[in-house]
């Protein structure tokens, strides 16, 4: 056993290490996207309009109430049809990844606005200052502390979560081990180095972000 | 003290009421505030008065009744509050100064975003205003740096920054430490007397008495009683009033 993972790391280390690359490039643009997307649904949400705050609500509880898997099945076939011009699989997954982020991304964003002390917005107002300026001078800026660390967990659920992009043969580390299994049939080795080097990923990506966190109380 | 009132109305609340639920908290309230009068309201916990008075800039919307501000209908639902109420000035019991900015910043921000003040211009004004409040050599700290008592007075600063025609306090001095009650209550005198308007929800009997041309008595989300301090505070005729004083002077 040992000796196979070895063998199969030693002679496909580079399609591991791509499927990595291919991991976190998706999760990475997958949170980016997500939290420009997910700044603007959670804006609309707190909007004072009741039908663009139904909206939101409806587009975040239905992308959090459905599972993910269907969601990119969803995409991957809608977006060719929808769209005038031609679309790759991979774009179509990056899609459907990104919208199913930004809904999760929306509620750690609303949460992050309406944690800061209501006090801000009513010094704010109290001086006249209007409801844009207000949020992008006062109260953004001070739930960006709330908000960062959410963020990074985020990051984190993503790289596991773009494993699902596999099923469509989309390039990244579970695909990897999909193609060393297919050529070598030594499922449970190749399936072995794929696991470790996803919790190696995750498991520094979370202290790192235990330290952000911490750095953050320090400068409060 | 030799201090013009004018007779011109500057605030007028017409039929004002409020309700939390259920809960009565102002039951048609019809006052005026005069340009350059210091008015005081005084009373129970729960009383009404900080409701009252955060009606007078909308941070409470009223549910029925009219607030007038230099003759202008401000609870009309055409016009833009937030131009009204930068000549409205508010400080807060709890400060409410902005963390993420310097102390600098907290006072020019509104002046540079909405009256399109020059930054230089600005920061020479708060500059100014800063050394009158005895905070010039802290205008590059952020606010964690500051006391109770100088966060209380970055506030009024800031407040001042926008050239109000009146101030309301929120009980500016209960959340204070007691060593620090005074610089605040004295920067207020200040104003006072400079001929500022202002209305005050206050704790503080003697400042009340010493500062105020009219003292308001809120009781039950009505005014019960008022007069000038000598009146309320000397000679009260409401048996409530008389209760009242009784228990915190």
């Amino acid at each position: 056993m040992i000796e196979n993972i070895i063998k199969i790391w030693n002679q496909y280390y580079f399609v591991f290490l791509s499927g990595l690359w291919g991991t976190i490039w998706l999760a990475f643009i997958t949170v980016f996207f997500g939290t420009i997307l997910g700044t603007v649904v959670a804006l609309m949400r707190l909007s004072k309009s009741k039908v663009v705050g139904a909206i939101t609500t409806a587009y975040v509880e239905v992308l959090r109430g459905t599972p993910i898997l269907l969601q990119l099945y969803f995409f991957w076939l809608l977006l060719p049809k929808a769209l005038p011009f031609d679309v790759s699989d991979t774009a179509c997954i990056i899609m459907a990844l990104i919208i199913n982020s930004s809904s999760y991304v929306a509620e750690v964003i609303r949460a992050g606005i309406q944690a800061v002390d209501r006090g801000q917005t009513e010094a704010a107002k109290s001086l006249g200052m209007s409801d844009a300026h207000m949020m992008r001078h006062i109260i953004l800026p001070q739930a960006v502390k709330n908000i960062l660390p959410a963020l990074g967990n985020e990051f984190v659920v993503m790289v596991k979560e773009t494993s699902l992009a596999s099923v469509f043969f989309v390039g990244e580390l579970m695909t990897a081990y999909k193609t060393v299994q297919s050529t070598t049939f030594l499922a449970i080795p190749s399936l072995t180095i794929v696991g470790v080097i996803y919790f190696i990923v995750t498991f520094i990506l979370s202290k790192g972000i235990k330290l952000m966190e911490r750095r953050m109380k320090a400068s409060d | 003290m030799t201090k013009q009132i004018s007779d011109k109305a500057l605030i007028r609340v017409e039929g004002l009421c409020k309700n939390f639920g259920e809960l009565n908290v102002l039951k048609n309230i019809n006052q005026q505030i005069r340009l350059g009068e210091v008015v005081s309201i005084i009373g129970p916990s729960g009383s009404g008065k900080s409701t009252f008075l955060r009606c007078l800039n909308l941070l409470e919307k009223p549910d029925a009744g009219r607030i007038f501000f230099d003759n202008v209908e401000i609870t009309d639902k055409k016009i833009n509050i937030d131009q009204h109420r930068q000549k409205m000035g508010m400080v807060f019991q709890h400060f409410n100064v902005f963390p993420n900015l310097t102390v600098m910043q907290n006072i020019t921000i509104t002046p540079i975003l909405e009256r399109k003040t020059l930054k230089a211009e600005a920061e020479q004004k708060a500059s100014e205003l800063l050394e009158r409040v005895g905070l010039l050599d802290k205008r590059d700290e952020y606010p964690r740096k500051l006391s109770g008592g100088q966060k209380q007075r970055l506030a009024i600063v800031r407040a001042l920054a926008m050239d109000p025609e009146v101030i309301l306090f929120d009980e500016p001095t209960s959340a204070l430490d007691p060593e620090m009650v005074k610089d605040v209550l004295d920067v207020i005198k200040g104003l006072a007397e400079s001929g500022m308007t202002i209305v005050i929800v206050t704790h503080e009997m003697g400042f009340a008495r010493e500062v105020s041309d009219r003292v308001l008595f809120m009781d039950d989300g009505d005014i019960q009683e008022e007069g000038t301090p000598d009146q309320i505070f000397g000679n009260p005729q409401n048996p409530r009033t008389k209760e009242f004083l009784s228990k915190v002077l």
